[in-house]
């Protein structure tokens, strides 16, 4: 049979000029913003109990420079417990096993169940309850054993207080992400013969840091400021700085101003870096940042066009 | 004769109270193709489950090249098998899914390397190399660097079934291998498939591509609520169905 020709494409017709849709609104929202923001750049130049200069003076001084770095310490060291922990915890909830499942519900239960402040003071006075720290054979010799008080000094039980408490919350959200996983996936890779381990660790894990990675980007910003709960064991970092030596000069609006702009820009960053971490993640789906299938932009509305 | 490549023997599976399979006999020899049809619900997906423990059964047995799959036989007693022992047994039986199962995060290439790569420790490779041949098989040479998102129903569902050759499986199971698929891919994926018997794999297919079972199969099996209500040469049973049951599901789907 011979093939009919396809018919020639006619000439083709103009493509549509149509007035798109206008939006009064959204240019007297702009008007109304653009006053406001003038307004605000104004008093904030003006008012002079902002004190710019101090601001400057004390942006990098060396105390606030101390502070910021035990902030940074704190949370990268915190969260990088709470996340590994957070993963153990997880995995042991979502365990076939009884006693892994019971002992993360456990631990769960009781760092989330009280207050962190409570935890860190805790730690720091673990030596009132137990002044010797040993190991051994339960009931048995002791191998060693060590002052509680050497052991854990103050910088220790600000990680053991905050990151084992933010290992209980990572948890939850590690497990909702495994949880997110396509149970077919884990079919798919058992009928391959792969084990649970790597299964979990190859299969599951990586497409679930989707779904992870967003919360734990606020939990990380968050922690960045719950460092400053560390003040309650006497230990010190960017806010409490700031707040020893406004307690002296009395500039509390300046200094607040200085620790304000240290944690914006820290947050700004780690914002950054989730963008990379997420896109990494979230190869291989089209939907890359969360949110894109439900507010599509207009490439994305059109590739799916072209699609279905 | 030769050991059964599959060789079920009263097998009953229940979830919760509703009795699923109730009593199963079915026997495949290698080399032989044998496809499952029934209606939906019929337990036809449950019991190729079943093959390769991704279902645990209540009763009865179930033997891959006579072997007992998921216990071990001691003393006149059933051992339940450990979980590596049971992800030993299912390196060698490949399984494609309806929903194709594809891993999103990795390329078609990666998908067919995984297993090799992870569970024996293949070279990265000897791998890819083995992976590019087994997709140039189902036609998909220059797909490999593709994610599955990026490809066709058809084309995924051909990945998949280059992913659960690359352990080199004795048998195939195929659970509703078309059904997810626009009706213009159908014909790729029976094709690759038609090949891979060709070749003298063992297969078993549950399927609703009655062309195929009876064109491809050596035996059919017609399954209704749990049981095996009609068995036989493909031809046969889908021409002169013996069963009332068979023939008002056949007159509905053919």
């Amino acid at each position: 049979m011979a093939a009919e020709p396809l018919p020639l494409e006619k000439e083709r017709p103009k493509p549509i000029e149509a007035v798109p849709v206008r939006h009064p609104g959204r240019w007297l929202a702009v008007a109304v913003l653009a006053v406001l923001a003038a307004m605000f750049v104004n008093t904030v130049i003006t008012n002079d109990n902002f004190r710019w200069p101090i601001v400057a003076q004390y942006l990098f001084s060396p105390p606030i420079l101390n502070g910021l770095q035990n902030t940074l310490i704190l949370t990268v060291l915190s969260m990088l417990i709470g996340i590994v922990g957070g993963v153990a915890l997880a995995v042991m909830r979502l365990s076939p096993n009884p006693v892994l499942s019971g002992v993360s519900a456990v631990y769960i239960w009781l760092f989330r169940g009280t207050p962190l402040i409570a935890q860190l003071l805790f730690w720091n006075f673990l030596a009132a309850l137990y002044p010797r720290l040993s190991l051994g054979i339960p009931f048995g010799p002791e191998f060693v054993s060590f002052d509680t008080n050497q052991l854990i000094n103050q910088f220790a039980a600000c990680l053991l207080g905050l990151g084992l408490n933010e290992a209980a919350y990572m948890a939850e959200i590690v497990r909702g992400g495994l949880q997110s996983v396509d149970q077919g996936q884990s079919e798919a890779a058992g009928a391959l013969g792969m084990s649970r381990a790597q299964t979990l660790r190859r299969i599951v894990l990586p497409q679930a840091m989707r779904v992870i990675i967003p919360p734990t980007g606020n939990e990380t910003i968050s922690m960045l400021k719950t460092t400053s709960l560390v003040v309650v064991i006497g230990y010190f970092e960017l806010l409490t700085s700031a707040q020893r030596i406004y307690s002296v000069n009395f500039q509390t609006i300046p200094l607040l101003i200085v620790v304000a702009i240290w944690y914006l820009a820290l947050t700004s960053l780690l914002s950054v870096g989730q963008y990379y971490v997420e896109r990494y993640y979230g190869r291989g789906t089209n939907r890359g940042q969360t949110g894109a299938r439900l507010f599509p932009r207009r490439d994305q509305q059109q590739a799916a066009g072209a699609h279905g | 004769m030769s050991v059964p490549m599959v060789e079920a023997t009263e097998v009953h599976k229940s979830f919760g109270r509703v009795e699923v399979l109730r009593g199963i006999d079915f026997v495949v020899q290698p080399g032989e193709v044998a496809c499952i049809i029934g209606p939906s619900g019929s337990g036809k997906s449950t019991f190729l489950r079943c093959i390769n423990h991704l279902e645990r059964i209540d009763a009865g047995q179930m033997r891959v090249n006579g072997e007992l799959i998921g216990y071990r036989e001691a003393g006149g007693r059933l051992y339940e098998l450990r979980e590596s022992e049971v992800a030993r047994q299912r390196r060698d039986i490949g399984m494609v899914f309806q929903r194709f199962n594809l891993f999103p995060h990795m390329t078609a290439a990666e998908n067919v390397m995984e297993a090799p790569r992870t569970v024996r420790r293949e070279q990265r490779q000897s791998a890819r190399k083995r992976a590019v041949q087994l997709l140039e098989r189902v036609g998909l040479a220059e797909k490999c660097d593709s994610y599955p998102g990026q490809l066709s129903g058809g084309q995924q569902q051909r990945v998949a079934i280059a992913r659960a050759l690359a352990m080199e499986p004795r048998l195939m199971l195929f659970d509703e291998p078309t059904s997810a698929l626009d009706p213009e891919l159908v014909g790729e994926v029976l094709d690759v498939m038609r090949g891979l018997a060709r070749d003298g794999m063992t297969m078993v297919v549950v399927t609703h591509e009655m062309g195929f079972a009876r064109e491809v199969g050596d035996s059919l099996v017609f399954m209704d609520e749990g049981r095996v209500v009609e068995a036989g040469n493909p031809r046969e049973v889908l021409t002169d169905p013996k069963h009332e049951r068979t023939r008002s599901f056949l007159s509905k789907v053919l």
